[in-house]
């Protein structure tokens, strides 16, 4: 019998342990939030959505140029991503899952686990330097080649849960199969792309590292996409590391702006999967 | 006829898209390579095991990044294992059906938080605490280990590896949540026939089941940690010396690139951080695909784990 009380014991005190980690591991969640909204709520004004950043050492200013920034890479890293991440997806989705297709699912698998910041290097080597500029292009290229394997494993998982009566009803009529893929499946398959990508633009727009010397920051408003461009995740770093009071502010305050975009994005995802599942 | 030749353009369209993806891998690692080739001339083999890191002087070695990118993220994961896994356990195994969705929900959004304003936090609220009330207690009672003497900066290798540690739960929560899911039921139901508890039921059917695939989500979780840059930069202290306590700043291969890429003096010094960065490229490879052979070799689901 005391062997029984043992292993009930060594039961409960091990079923507390996990219950008290699970608790655990979302106690940061709240500690990092509250004091983004709470040292973050007082720095959002007006001036900061709608101005661009004062010289050193002044007090004011904002940081719009940032937040349009950080827009205009996700765009563009989307614009560069989509393309070719649907184009594989379609590719593995209707290929079985071996040799290349498997290659390729296994690779995208990989890249997601790469630092950003080599990927930032990539970046760096493959467009700041012909170009000899940085630029929002090598910032947006950056962005893509991280979005790039996200976009692919989730497209393609959607267009597999496309039912393959739907397909074969076409071919049956004698659709050709390019015909089928474009007009009966992709369409089908949409709202889940859709949330994909938005999944995958909410994963980069926080992106800091792999933009440090591609969009690397700018002070003024870009005029156009072959200059240096500021983005909000940089505009944080560079404020935050530095010595004055009101910059860090505006740290916190932009903090509150790049999660709130962020979690935006992912809320609508998440919207718009509920959508397709009515 | 015209039927035909469609589908062919249309397969080889869609084949050349995976082709490129393959490509772009490809040429990922031979870009770093070529960029990072003048230091690897210059260096050799003692670039990883060299601990000078003196632009001035030309003398470039990696070791004290090394250094602080291992013990960074063994920190971490010491940290983040037993919670990560635990709250896996808890919500596969044990918690009660409405407590299981919000609490993986809410574990889900500290992923999706981004590492710039880990980094903010960990500057403004977790160095202060750290260097007010955890070092100076820790100092006080564990003080006799080389591992926590010296002044408590708050800033240095600890907050990095707490930092850490909260990033990568969610990775490791996640992954670890799909492969005890991946374990069938019939192990569990045969360990409850034998009078198994609940605790011994999880230990004996259900975690030496999904062995491989655990290890496979820790290994997941490392290989974040071994590149999450913006985070640890703005807590580490970047300093490139190797110390034993965890009190003393460091630096970790990820923050050299980010603090001295654009600012670099020479060309070998650029090369030099490429070659870090071919480095973190190599070590992050290895650790993923062994994670991912892990986890598939459970039958695990992978769910894509968001960062």
């Amino acid at each position: 019998m005391i062997r029984l009380d043992v292993r009930r014991l060594v039961d409960v005190t091990m079923r507390t342990f996990v219950a008290l980690a699970a608790l655990l591991a979302i106690v940061p969640l709240a500690l990092i939030l509250g004091f983004v909204v709470y040292r973050g709520a007082e720095g959002v004004d007006l001036a900061l959505l709608t101005q661009l950043p004062r010289p050193v050492g002044q007090v004011g200013g904002g940081m719009a140029n940032a937040i349009v920034g950080t827009v205009v890479l996700l765009g563009l890293a989307t614009v560069f991503a989509l393309p070719l991440g649907i184009a594989a997806a379609v590719y593995l989705a209707e290929s079985p899952d071996r040799g290349l297709p498997g290659l390729v699912r296994f690779l995208a698998d990989v890249l997601t686990g790469i630092p950003s910041i080599v990927i930032g290097i990539f970046a760096y080597a493959v467009v700041v330097v012909p170009t000899r500029r940085f630029s929002a292009l090598a910032g947006g290229v950056a962005l893509a080649v991280i979005m790039l394997p996200i976009v692919i494993r989730t497209s393609e998982e959607i267009i597999r849960l496309v039912p393959a009566a739907l397909r074969e009803a076409a071919l049956a009529l004698g659709v050709p199969q390019w015909k089928a893929v474009l007009r009966i499946v992709l369409p089908a398959a949409r709202t889940g792309i859709v949330t994909g990508v938005l999944l995958a633009m909410g994963r980069v727009a926080g992106e800091t590292a792999p933009l440090l010397f591609t969009a690397f920051g700018n002070q003024y408003w870009s005029r156009g996409v072959d200059e240096p461009i500021a983005a909000l995740p940089l505009q944080i770093f560079a404020y935050a590391s530095s010595p004055f009071e009101d910059w860090h502010r505006q740290a916190w305050a932009g903090a509150l702006v790049l999660i709130a975009l962020v979690f935006a994005l992912d809320v609508v995802a998440r919207v718009v999967t509920r959508k397709r599942g009515e | 006829m015209p039927i035909v030749s469609g589908d062919a353009w249309f397969r080889a369209l869609t084949r050349a898209a995976g082709a490129t993806f393959l490509g772009l891998m490809l040429l990922l690692g031979s870009v770093l390579t070529i960029t990072a080739l003048p230091a690897v001339a210059r260096f050799g083999w003692r670039f990883p095991f060299t601990s000078t890191w003196d632009p001035v002087a030309e003398q470039f070695g990696g070791l004290p990044f090394i250094y602080g990118t291992a013990v960074s993220s063994l920190l971490a994961l010491l940290l983040a294992v037993p919670l990560g896994i635990g709250a896996a356990i808890y919500l596969v195994e044990l918690a009660p059906a409405g407590l299981r969705a919000p609490i993986g929900f809410l574990i889900e959004l500290l992923a999706a938080i981004p590492s710039v304003v880990y980094g903010l936090w960990g500057i403004f609220v977790l160095a202060p605490w750290l260097s007010h009330q955890l070092e100076p207690a820790l100092g006080t009672w564990l003080g006799f280990l080389p591992l926590f003497q010296g002044p408590p900066y708050g800033v240095g290798m600890l907050a990095a590896g707490i930092v850490l540690a909260i990033m990568i739960v969610p990775i490791i929560t996640a992954v670890a949540q799909d492969v005890l899911h991946a374990v069938p039921d019939h192990q569990r139901e045969a360990a409850i026939a034998l009078g198994a508890t609940r605790w011994e039921t999880t230990r004996l059917a259900v975690l030496r089941y999904g062995r491989s695939g655990l290890i496979g989500a820790v290994l997941l979780g490392l290989g974040r940690a071994l590149g999450e840059t913006m985070a640890v930069t703005m807590v580490i202290g970047n300093r490139p010396e190797i110390a034993a306590s965890l009190f003393a700043p460091g630096y970790t291969l990820a923050s050299v690139v980010a603090n001295e890429f654009t600012e670099a003096t020479s060309d070998l010094h650029a090369a030099a951080l490429v070659e870090i960065g071919l480095l973190l490229f190599v070590l992050t490879v290895l650790v993923n695909v062994a994670a991912r052979l892990l986890v598939r070799s459970v039958g695990g689901v992978m769910r894509e784990a968001r960062e």
